[in-house]
């Protein structure tokens, strides 16, 4: 028989999901239990196990979709026989008047008395009563239910039995709408629609709403978005369109973010960049060495690590480099300690997870370090916890071919440091022209925070060490 | 100095341990253990069995049937250990997380699922088990556990009380002043500590500034700390401990040194206040691994041991989703059945109110 797995609310009180990717495809074989799609809720991104064996019938929903609790989003043909329905409280969530008498969650809506007339509105409910279809609100417990919410009836003449009068049948008020009333002061909305609109710049309290109570609902704020801009915002688009010439893409997940992100940081942090080219023939020679050496015979040592090891002996020299911008507080935090950013590349988009207390670590942990961080974020493992509070951000562009760039800062950091590509250049050494491995450093740092000639001389030391490494210890 | 990622992996020498991480058998003149093979037998097949029905309580949450569940992930030895030093005449009052203990108090893991569920307001007989009922209130069920232990204490009956809770718990004053009224009274009463590092998002070092184990010299009982993922360990300690309050020698503190792999709840998403590189540090310090190590190398068991408890896991967990899904739901009346021990003429009078604005309405 067919099923229908609905999406359940994983986190007492949950509303919605995002599809964020599925697992199996239509005519996969399937098992109790098994992971077949990942999703992202307000709280968190979890995986959902099937609860029966068999084949899938179809995907219900589409990555990048939004999806109500309780809505059907895979069909499953499993071999049992018969037609009972797929139970669970997911379902109910969707049709509590479909469930088997004596649920919990269906007698909820019976201990409601019935409104008196069409138009009157429900005790101790300010407001018309809701649009049918629309969602019916709750103030805490396990899901919200979409569509109409379905009463039983109640008897013909309830209060001619004594027992029915001991019920509570307070009279109803009527109030008016509240959306009726003009120079209303608070604005009624939901805190993820507050948000939308400030996604979308909507001011909230030029609209009127349309939900119950003159709740402002996403769909004014969509709406007023769309007049406003005649061009359809992408936040609305889930899925990539192909037209013609020109193809569409939804902004989403990590492109949303690092957008997000370098927007504030170009628009806030205003920004300088210097640059130096630094000979660093010593620098790959000691790379070389250091290869050879036991310590290093489990990690990769790369220019990478010696590049990181001079800006932690550098970043102790100038600690102003490592700090940051309190807005609010009006200061200036100085950090004692080094969360080491590397950006990277990966399949989803630019990362940058950090290296946690980084300038405490001996040179082979902080390589073994650096290589886990790289292979952590290329398989796109990295948590939340491994890109959050960095605090100096290194970018190595060097590995793209190209010798530098202007980088922008990770938001809340002072500076960052862009590592090119390292090249046989022509050289003068000792007044005579030579061929030497050559790099570009490029620093970009805030200048709120650093003055040009702080992040000269951050810079011309990193510069320095990687000339010489030697020092790296004299300086360490 | 090196910084460590694993948030104190680097573990203090006070720690016990007789079974390290790779299956090594390691001695301590304080507390050691015979374990005979088939016992150690018996310890992995609780171990694994726990850690299944673990599983499958997370998946029926995410499958809608369960509101909420609380994973025991990781902390398998320490439940398991505690459990097993437990006497029949013991009593155990849990947090909300000791799967491990109600099977070891012969729970039927179904009514553990009952809460979740929402289909029933505790689930078994605390007297039949010896085993309270979970308390979601964090630390408050440390000071019914001291009030029992004080009962148990004037009736002078050969017993011991063993309360659970967490890291987080001991910031709570019901925590504080159960050490207290248990050191006072000379409680019969073992405090058993599940260190596992992380009071939802809170880690350790903002909750203490010394280890959790230290504190009960302030109050004046003996304080041990135990490798948690050692079920060896932890069943010798609690043993002891156990032992030490039934002959009168009063509280004692065990802090089991352990980590939730899990999240907090099915609510809770660790990976926005956890590295990775903590959680990949304490998997290599496995629980049911270093026990299957030391079988296997001692030859103590072959692979058609594991293979039938692998299987037995399996059957359980089947078994626990049908009968999960086949609990039945309270009646709306039920409410009203266990409010007081005795009729009450005011219950009945509402449950009549009740029940007849139910018939008010029309039949579906």
């Amino acid at each position: 028989m067919r099923r229908e797995f609905k999406l359940p609310d994983v986190g007492e009180g949950l509303t919605e999901a995002e599809i964020v990717r599925w697992h199996v495809k239509e005519g996969d074989a399937v098992k109790v239990n098994q992971i077949v799609v990942e999703i992202e809720t307000a709280k968190s991104i979890v995986e959902l196990p099937i609860p029966w064996d068999g084949v899938v019938a179809g995907l219900m929903a589409e990555a990048g979709q939004t999806v109500d609790v309780g809505v059907a989003i895979i069909a499953v043909d499993t071999a049992e026989e018969g037609g009972a329905p797929a139970q669970g409280p997911a379902g109910q969530a969707a049709s509590g008047a479909d469930e088997a008498p004596g649920r919990g969650e269906a007698l909820a809506d019976d201990m409601v008395p019935r409104p008196p007339a069409e138009g009157a509105v429900e005790p101790g409910v300010h407001g018309s009563p809701a649009p049918k279809e629309e969602r019916q609100a709750v103030l805490v417990g396990y899901g919200v239910k979409t569509g109409a919410t379905k009463r039983r009836p109640r008897k013909s003449s309830p209060a001619t039995t004594p027992a029915a009068q001991a019920a509570p049948t307070r009279p109803p008020v009527v109030l008016p709408a509240p959306a009726a009333t003009p120079g209303r002061v608070a604005v009624l909305a939901k805190p993820p629609v507050r948000k939308l609109a400030r996604d979308l710049g909507v001011d909230l309290t030029t609209l009127t709403g349309s939900g119950p109570q003159g709740t402002i609902t996403r769909d004014d704020v969509h709406a007023a978005a769309r007049s406003s801009q005649p061009a359809a915002p992408a936040g609305e688009r889930a899925t990539t369109r192909t037209a013609g010439r020109e193809e569409r893409i939804p902004i989403k997940g990590v492109r949303k973010m690092t957008a997000q992100a370098m927007v504030a940081s170009a628009f806030t942090a205003p920004h300088v960049t210097e640059f130096l080219q630094v000979d660093v023939t010593e620098t790959m020679a000691a790379v070389r060495r250091l290869r050879e050496l036991p310590d290093f015979a489990e990690v990769k040592v790369s220019p990478l690590l010696l590049v990181a090891k001079a800006v932690l002996v550098a970043a102790r020299r100038h600690p102003m480099i490592n700090s940051a911008w309190d807005e609010q507080a009006q200061e200036i935090v100085v950090k004692h300690y080094v969360n080491l950013g590397i950006a990277a590349a990966t399949p989803r988009g630019l990362v940058v997870p950090n290296v946690k207390d980084a300038h405490e670590l001996p040179l082979p942990e902080l390589a073994r370090r650096l290589t886990e961080l790289a292979e952590t974020a290329r398989a796109g493992r990295a948590q939340p916890a491994d890109m959050a509070g960095g605090t100096f951000t290194i970018t190595n562009v060097g590995v793209f071919g190209v010798d530098a760039g202007t980088p922008i800062l990770n938001p809340g950091e002072a500076a960052i440091l862009a590592f090119g590509q390292v090249r046989d250049m022509p050289w003068v050494v000792d007044g005579e022209l030579a061929v030497r491995k050559v790099t570009t450093l490029a620093l970009s740092f805030d200048h709120r925070i650093v003055d040009g000639e702080q992040g000269s001389l951050f810079l011309r030391d990193v510069g320095a060490m990687l000339e010489d490494p030697l020092r790296m210890l004299a300086w360490n | 100095m090196t910084a460590d990622a694993s948030r104190g992996a680097a573990a203090p020498p006070e720690l016990v341990q007789l079974l390290t991480p790779e299956g090594e058998r390691v001695e301590h003149p304080d507390y050691d253990i015979d374990l005979k093979p088939e016992e150690v037998r018996s310890l992995y097949r609780d171990l694994v069995l726990v850690r299944r029905i673990d599983l499958e309580a997370v998946a029926l949450q995410r499958q809608g049937e369960l509101g909420i569940w609380a994973s025991l992930l990781g902390q398998e030895a320490a439940q398991i250990g505690s459990g097993r030093a437990l006497t029949d005449a013991d009593m155990a009052f849990p947090t909300y997380r000791e799967h491990g203990v109600a099977w070891c108090r012969d729970v039927d893991p179904v009514k553990l699922l009952g809460l979740f569920r929402g289909v029933n307001h505790g689930g078994w007989d605390p007297k039949e088990h010896n085993f309270h009922l979970y308390t979601i209130v964090i630390g408050s069920q440390t000071l019914h556990a001291v009030g029992y232990a004080m009962g148990v204490q004037r009736d002078d009956a050969p017993s011991a009380t063993i309360a659970y809770f967490g890291d987080g718990a001991t910031s709570q004053g019901d925590v504080n002043e159960s050490f207290i009224w248990a050191s006072v009274f000379n409680a019969p009463i073992v405090f058993f500590c599940q260190n596992n590092q992380w009071a939802i998002s809170e880690p350790l070092e903002k909750q203490t500034r010394i280890p959790l184990y230290r504190r009960a010299s302030g109050f004046g009982f003996p304080g041990i700390r135990v490798d948690g993922n050692d079920v060896f360990a932890c069943l010798a300690v609690t043993r002891q401990a156990l032992k030490n309050a039934r002959e009168g020698q009063g509280p004692t503190l065990i802090e089991a040194y352990t980590y939730r792999m899990g999240a907090h709840t099915t609510t809770d998403d660790p990976t926005r206040y956890r590295v990775a590189s903590e959680l990949e540090a304490w998997k290599l310090k496995d629980p049911i691994e270093r026990v299957k190590s030391y079988l296997f190398k001692n030859e103590l068991a072959d692979q058609a041991f594991f293979d039938s408890v692998e299987a037995e896991a399996d059957q359980l967990g089947a078994d626990l989703r049908r009968r999960c899904l086949a609990m039945p739901d309270p009646g709306p009346l039920d409410i009203f059945d266990h409010v007081y021990a005795e009729p009450h003429p005011l219950i009945d009078e509402e449950r009549a109110q009740f029940a007849a604005y139910l018939e008010g309405f029309e039949q579906r």
